[in-house]
């Protein structure tokens, strides 16, 4: 701190309790609509993102019991063909684009900056643009859907049933600009938690002092920044064959059908490991609470992790192993696929060797973990069973891989996720939620999820392919099917009664401790739910697991400014405070931004010069987003 | 079968893992994750082979042409010197102990072509071609689907394959050279006019009569053939009338029109599909 | 209507959703109509041959459904032979209303795109009327009988 200024403020000149007063008039959020729609703290628009996250999980649970409906018995007719390729679309779609992995970063947006000790995450504004980018995304799938114009060529929508000739209407221009939307939210997040990790670390935090759920959310960051491009261009090609007349994807004018398929896996691969490497950050946090020590092999994690995210680039063929690729190329795919069970391995391997070597407790969270390693490694043996060319090419597009994928996504990431819930709910929202029915909700779950997908692995080894509306009472699937059909009503009341629980706790559960689970890592070093400025002080950070270190009150360091937001930067490797940085103001500006660049896709599925004339409003808002405030960008 | 070794094979790896981390740590988890890589290793080395030993490409005895449609298949037979070649649907006739090439290509968007008993399955993209080998060791009626989510009707696109001896092929493949039969009876022969006075013939084709449309399936031998649909009845004469009376109900979505027929018009017809033998 | 070819539609029109002319299913089944029925064998793509094109803007008969109908219904001198026992008449509709598109001035929202094939003139969606519009001398289009 070279300079002070007369009647600049800082903290040094203040107690506890008139620095959190002063704190709180600069942070925090103002009531009423204005303030809700401009604000932002990271801590609201993450829980409002994971709110959100949920309805959608919610709405896509109800679309896969109807398709359970319909599949009970053969030939049924309560749904009929169209409405039943746009329900299995809109849950595809909406599971992976407006749930699996918009509720990963949100939980990264809620707890990253509480973790690495910081104030706001990095770009603030920046942050609630993509909220509103994200839900206006979402809001468009499902009125389309409501309006039957929901999508209907499943969710790679692969050429040519998603291209001009065969998808009439709007329906495939729905799905590709929804495309966009989650695209642009989820780069955007990815950028800030990039930003917030490298940057905005308390002081001493280096790089191995990161916490494991921070670690992989940094990684998964890295994945969308190299992975959605590739999608981004794929769904603009489409949308551009489909509304201007270009021939990316036409043969007969020198395109490429399985330029689709490529561009498409080369980001829907790593897609899994974005939606599953924060997942092993949340198991290794929930692991090393629940068994009193570090997490075995941090270092081995964390290579594991960047691993895992190096080879999922090397993966995307084995989705297109009957395409009729040349045979070395499906070799080389086929041994890349195995090698990446090796880093998956590594992390199983750590994990149980933790559970081994501590003392696990059997609260909700871990039992969650519990399930999780059982279920992601059936999920993990048949990955490597269908790596292999010969086998895939009987089980590829069948119930077996339906099997498989639901195993590794929801054993993989929905299992930690909820374990997660449980374990951070008291963060979120200062209360716990109920241990019994926790106990409950994972029976019915674990019970249920084996329940219905199981069998599934037996029916696609009969040769019952995906994505059929019905098929004959003569063929051997019936029995099955009802039976899966009744099974998911047992996982449907597990989810039930997991909505039960969170609504019920967040309103009158029992009031939390500061750390109820005894963890070791920064985001329980203040109260539940944190203050709007997260910390009275920043902590300084000496270890690992710096709140076991100091089991009464953490170091700090001290010397910001309280009369306007400010928060430090430091070092990338050591984390050595470099410069205190202006933290932004609450703002409306990304919420028009967000309201002209929705305007402007939407639009654009139209006419194409919609992007001429919506770019005027979007650059207004741009304008008004980026003047110029009058403060110095940082100092040292 | 090779496949199904592997995969039990496959299936011993967690119990080995389990027993193993069940040790010192360090050592346990290096032990173990060197045991994976070495499984791992194993397996793809396996995989790599049994991929060499499936796909050696041998000389075939039959070449037969496959066109995905939505939502049928288009079956061509090519003649050869002297035999002319002929067109059928969703019914594929082989010799046994015969390698069969089937040469695959996609007419609209993508399919999969898939007889679980015979082959792994193989898709017909648009702008490409692509082949398969299958050899059937035993007479009998295969079943196939396409694979590939192709539209409204993916689920009712089915494809059989027979196997017979060759002699029965032979049989088969001659009759189906021949022209469409001449209606012998008089429902059929009322059949035939009104059929080539409606719209059906735009679509269909009859060998032998002015009905020649390519759109929809060769009918020229329909009633040899097991299934309509592809797949979805059994060729009987009730469900061919019920097919022409409505093919919108019971396929919803598919190609063909319902052409508005009297009961007369609509009996005289399905008498005369059925005597397409 | 036991025999198939009359006029169907008015019932207003479905109650003037006018789903033969708004509708992208039918405005693509009528693109496939279009092939399947080898109008291209005379109309090109559109673009006129033996028969007359659909994208010089010039409507014979005039743009309006119930003509467009009644010329493939029926037939017109100078060729263009009568659809009526190889079509029903739902299939005529649909395949008017994508003759419509061809010769349109006003792209139409749920107007098909282009095909995945060569593709010789700009897709239904861009109003390819507008774009080719051909003034052209008057004997280019001979009176081809009395409109309807």
């Amino acid at each position: 701190m070279t300079r002070r200024a007369v009647g600049e403020l800082y903290d040094t000149a203040f107690n506890a309790a008139v620095l959190d007063r002063r704190l709180a008039s600069i942070w925090s959020t103002p009531p009423g609509l204005w303030g809700a729609l401009s604000t932002v703290d990271h801590k609201i628009i993450g829980r409002r993102y994971i709110t959100t996250a949920f309805v959608f999980l919610a709405l896509g649970g109800l679309l896969s019991l109807l398709m359970r409906l319909q599949l009970a018995q053969p030939e049924a007719r309560f749904i009929g063909p169209d409405r039943y390729n746009q329900i299995f679309t809109m849950h595809g779609t909406n599971m992976m684009f407006l749930f699996a992995v918009p509720v990963m970063q949100a939980m990264a947006i809620y707890l990253v900056p509480l973790m690495v000790g910081t104030r706001n995450i990095a770009f603030p504004r920046l942050n609630a643009f993509s909220y509103w980018i994200y839900l206006a995304g979402g809001l468009l799938l499902w009125v389309a859907f409501v309006l039957d114009t929901g999508p209907d060529i499943g969710w790679f929508a692969y050429v040519p049933l998603s291209g001009p000739q065969y998808a009439a209407g709007k329906r495939a221009d729905i799905w590709a600009q929804m495309i966009t939307f989650t695209e642009v939210s989820a780069l955007a997040v990815a950028v800030e938690i990039v930003v917030t990790v490298f940057k905005q670390r308390a002081p001493g935090m280096s790089l191995d002092r990161i916490p494991l759920f921070v670690w992989s959310m940094l990684v998964t960051s890295f994945l969308v920044i190299l992975a959605m491009p590739a999608i981004m261009v794929a769904s603009t090609a489409l949308i551009l064959d489909r509304l201007v007349g270009t021939h990316f994807f036409n043969p007969a004018e020198g395109g490429d059908v399985l330029l689709w398929q490529h561009l498409f896996w080369f980001f829907g691969h790593p897609e899994v490991y974005i939606v599953f490497l924060p997942a092993v950050g949340m198991v290794s946090t929930i692991v090393a609470t629940f068994t009193r020590r570090p997490v075995f092999g941090y270092l081995g994690m964390v290579m594991a992790l960047i691993a895992t995210a190096v080879l999922s680039f090397g993966l995307w063929v084995h989705h297109m192993f009957v395409a009729g690729l040349p045979r070395l190329g499906e070799s080389f795919f086929t041994a890349s696929s195995m090698a990446i069970a090796v880093p998956a391995g590594v992390q199983i391997f750590c994990w149980l060797a933790t559970m081994w070597a501590g003392r696990p407790i059997f609260k909700t969270p871990f039992l969650f973990v519990i399930g999780f390693v059982v279920i992601f490694v059936i999920g993990g043996l048949t990955g490597v069973m269908v790596a292999s060319v010969p086998f895939d090419t009987q089980v590829h597009d069948t119930y077996f891989v339906v099997a498989h994928f639901h195993y590794v996504l929801v054993g993989g990431a929905v299992f930690p996720l909820l374990g997660a819930i449980y374990y951070w709910f008291p963060k979120l929202t200062g209360r716990m939620m109920s241990e019994p029915l926790g106990r409950w909700v994972f029976g019915l779950i674990f019970a249920g999820f084996n329940l219905t997908f199981f069998p599934m692995h037996i029916l696609g080894l009969r040769g019952m392919p995906r994505r059929i509306y019905t098929y004959q009472p003569e063929m051997p699937w019936s029995g099955l099917n009802i039976f899966i059909s009744l099974s998911a009503i047992i996982l449907a009341i597990g989810f039930l009664l997991f909505f039960i629980d969170a609504i019920r706790s967040a309103k009158s559960g029992p009031v939390a401790s500061g750390n109820p689970w005894g963890a070791t890592t920064l985001e329980w070093a203040t109260s539940s739910p944190p203050p709007p400025y997260n910390f009275a002080r920043l902590p300084v950070v000496g270890s690992l697991k710096p709140l076991t270190d100091h089991p009464g009150a953490l170091p700090v360091a001290s010397g910001l400014r309280v009369d306007r937001r400010e928060l430090l930067v430091s070092s990338v490797v050591q984390a050595l405070p470099e410069a205190r940085e202006p933290s932004s103001e609450d703002s409306i500006w990304p919420l028009w931004a967000a309201l002209a660049t929705t305007a402007t896709l939407i639009w654009s599925i139209f006419t194409p010069w919609a992007v001429v004339w919506g770019s005027i409003p979007i650059a207004v808002a741009l304008i008004g987003w980026f003047w110029p405030k009058g403060v110095p960008e940082d100092e040292s | 079968m090779v496949v199904l070794g592997l995969a039990l094979l496959r299936r011993r790896r967690p119990a080995a893992e389990d027993a193993n981390s069940e040790e010192r740590l360090t050592t346990a988890v290096s032990a173990a994750v060197a045991a994976t890589v070495v499984i791992i290793a194993g397996l793809t080395i396996a995989s790599f082979y049994t991929t060499r030993s499936i796909g050696v490409p041998k000389s075939a005895a039959l070449t037969i042409t496959v066109r995905g449609q939505q939502w049928w298949w288009q079956v061509f037979y090519a003649g050869s010197g002297a035999t002319s070649g002929f067109q059928t649907a969703n019914e594929i006739h082989i010799p046994v102990r015969t390698d069969v090439q089937i040469r695959l290509e996609g007419a609209d968007v993508i399919h999969s072509f898939w007889v679980p008993s015979l082959a792994g399955k193989q898709d017909l993209i648009p702008g490409r071609s692509s082949s398969l080998l299958l050899r059937a060791e035993k007479p009998g009626v295969y079943r196939g689907q396409c694979a590939e989510f192709c539209g409204l009707q993916h689920s009712h696109m089915a494809i059989l394959v027979i196997a017979e001896a060759p002699a029965d092929y032979e049989r088969w493949a001659a009759s189906q050279r021949e022209d469409a039969m001449v209606p012998a009876d008089m429902d059929a022969a009322a059949g035939q006019v009104a059929f080539l006075a409606k719209p059906c013939a735009a679509c269909h084709t009859v060998r032998g009569t002015a009905a020649n449309g390519t759109s929809g399936p060769d009918l020229t031998h329909i009633s040899a053939r097991q299934t309509i649909g592809a797949g979805l009845l059994e060729t009987t004469r009730g469900s061919l009338a019920a097919w022409i009376a409505d093919p919108q109900t019971l396929k919803p979505g598919n190609n063909m029109p319902m052409v508005p027929l009297t009961s007369v018009e609509l009996q005289n017809i399905s008498a005369y599909m059925e005597s397409l033998k | 209507m036991s025999n198939g070819i009359s006029g169907t539609p008015p019932e207003s029109y479905f109650a003037l959703g006018k789903p033969y002319e708004a509708d992208a299913y039918n405005l693509s089944q009528g693109k496939r109509l279009y092939a399947w029925f080898g109008c291209g064998i005379c109309h090109g793509d559109g673009r006129g041959g033996i028969g007359p094109s659909f994208l010089d803007g010039w409507w014979l008969y005039g743009p309006e459904m119930v003509s467009i109908v009644a010329s493939i219904r029926d037939g017109r001198p100078h060729g263009m032979p009568a659809f009526r026992d190889r079509m029903t008449i739902e299939q005529i509709w649909q395949l008017a209303g994508y003759v419509q598109t061809i010769g349109s001035y006003t792209p139409k929202v749920v107007a098909p795109s282009r095909n995945d094939e060569k593709q010789s003139r700009p897709a239904e969606n861009r109003g390819p009327a507008i774009i080719l519009f051909d003034v052209g001398p008057a004997a280019v289009h001979p009176d081809q009988g009395p409109s309807p």
